[in-house]
């Protein structure tokens, strides 16, 4: 029976780990889903979904060899499919300053006091070694009104982070 | 009145180009009342291109009164419509009917100019900004064989983008 699985991957950032993995995976006969991934720091990380009859550990064996060449880790978890139920944004979040420990849990807790559901977030270190910026950006589904949010927010200006709730408009022709 | 059946990705009719309306007659009129209705049937749509639903004619409409404070037209008929000004850009999310269950971003022109024929024929011209003139490029693309796949934008080129603006 078909099975949904979420694979991780994560390794030192090379060129052809997508590759490797992408066609070990087409060999096995598996079907890929949705996915995301991206270089953090050095390192490149893998969120993959996965379709196939085969086993957790089946799936394994397919991609040993590659995850052995490319000295990385993986991991898979059997999930939900649950394609074609996307839930729309329309709120986006923007949050930058002086890095310091707390931002995102100040800003993620303010949000989810209003219910508001992160459906998307990418967050950069910028600036130099001896003076880090922090950006944060989601976007999420938010039954709270902005001026809610922003005023929620507003505390987090006061320490000396920048933070902007926009709404998303979604125009559909 | 008849809401009429969509097209949907990736039926190879949405990537052909459209040829001009040359006969303004009842039928074109009988036409627009359907595609009108079709519109207005669709949870969330402000704008329809013919060949959305098979009709592989230049004709658009487009609608944003009901969605948009913001300066409009109100319901904009546009056969064989032309862009002849273009101006800004700006980016944001876009869906369509005729791609279910996904959204993404794509810069538009923040302001269009554009001049088209009505229903029944008469040259009209019409400036559109924001929402509006979004609606208006993107129909105008499926008029081209155009969807707003074709020119998605990264979420992080809107945010790098914004963060500057």
């Amino acid at each position: 029976m078909k099975q949904w699985y979420m694979l991780t991957v994560v390794g030192q950032d090379r060129a052809g780990i997508v590759a490797a993995l992408a066609e070990a995976l087409y060999r096995g006969g598996a079907n890929l889903g949705e996915a995301s991934m991206a270089r953090l720091g050095g390192t490149f990380a893998i969120m993959l979904m996965v379709e196939t009859n085969a086993e957790r550990a089946e799936v394994e064996r397919w991609l040993a060899a590659p995850v052995r060449d490319l000295g990385l880790q993986m991991h898979i978890d059997p999930i939900q499919g649950r394609l074609h139920s996307h839930v729309e944004p329309n709120v986006r979040i923007l949050v930058h300053g002086a890095d310091r420990p707390g931002i995102v849990a100040q800003v993620t807790a303010a949000l989810a006091a209003q219910g508001f559901n992160i459906l998307d977030l990418h967050s950069d270190v910028g600036g130099t070694r001896e003076h880090p910026i922090y950006i944060l950006m989601l976007e999420g589904h938010s039954a709270a009104d902005l001026a809610v949010l922003e005023q929620a927010l507003a505390p987090l200006r006061k320490s000396g982070v920048e933070v902007r709730a926009t709404a998303i408009e979604t125009m559909v022709g | 009145m008849a809401v009429l059946p969509g097209l949907v990705y990736p039926d190879e009719r949405l990537k052909q180009r459209s040829v001009a309306v040359t006969a303004f007659d009842a039928e074109l009129r009988r036409f627009l009342i359907d595609f009108e209705a079709t519109m207005r049937a669709s949870p969330g749509c402000v704008a329809l291109a013919a060949p959305q639903v098979g009709r592989l004619q230049r004709i658009a409409i487009v609608d944003v009164s009901g969605r948009s404070n913001a300066p409009n037209n109100g319901c904009l008929v546009l056969v064989n419509p032309e862009i002849v000004l273009r101006e800004g850009e700006a980016l944001a999310r876009e869906g369509c009917l005729s791609v279910p269950d996904y959204t993404g971003n794509v810069a538009r022109a923040s302001r269009v100019r554009i001049r088209a024929r009505d229903g029944v024929g008469a040259e009209r011209v019409y400036d559109c900004e924001g929402f509006e003139a979004r609606a208006v490029q993107h129909e105008i693309d499926h008029l081209d064989g155009l969807l707003f796949l074709d020119r998605l934008v990264s979420q992080r080129d809107l945010f790098r983008r914004r963060v500057y603006k």
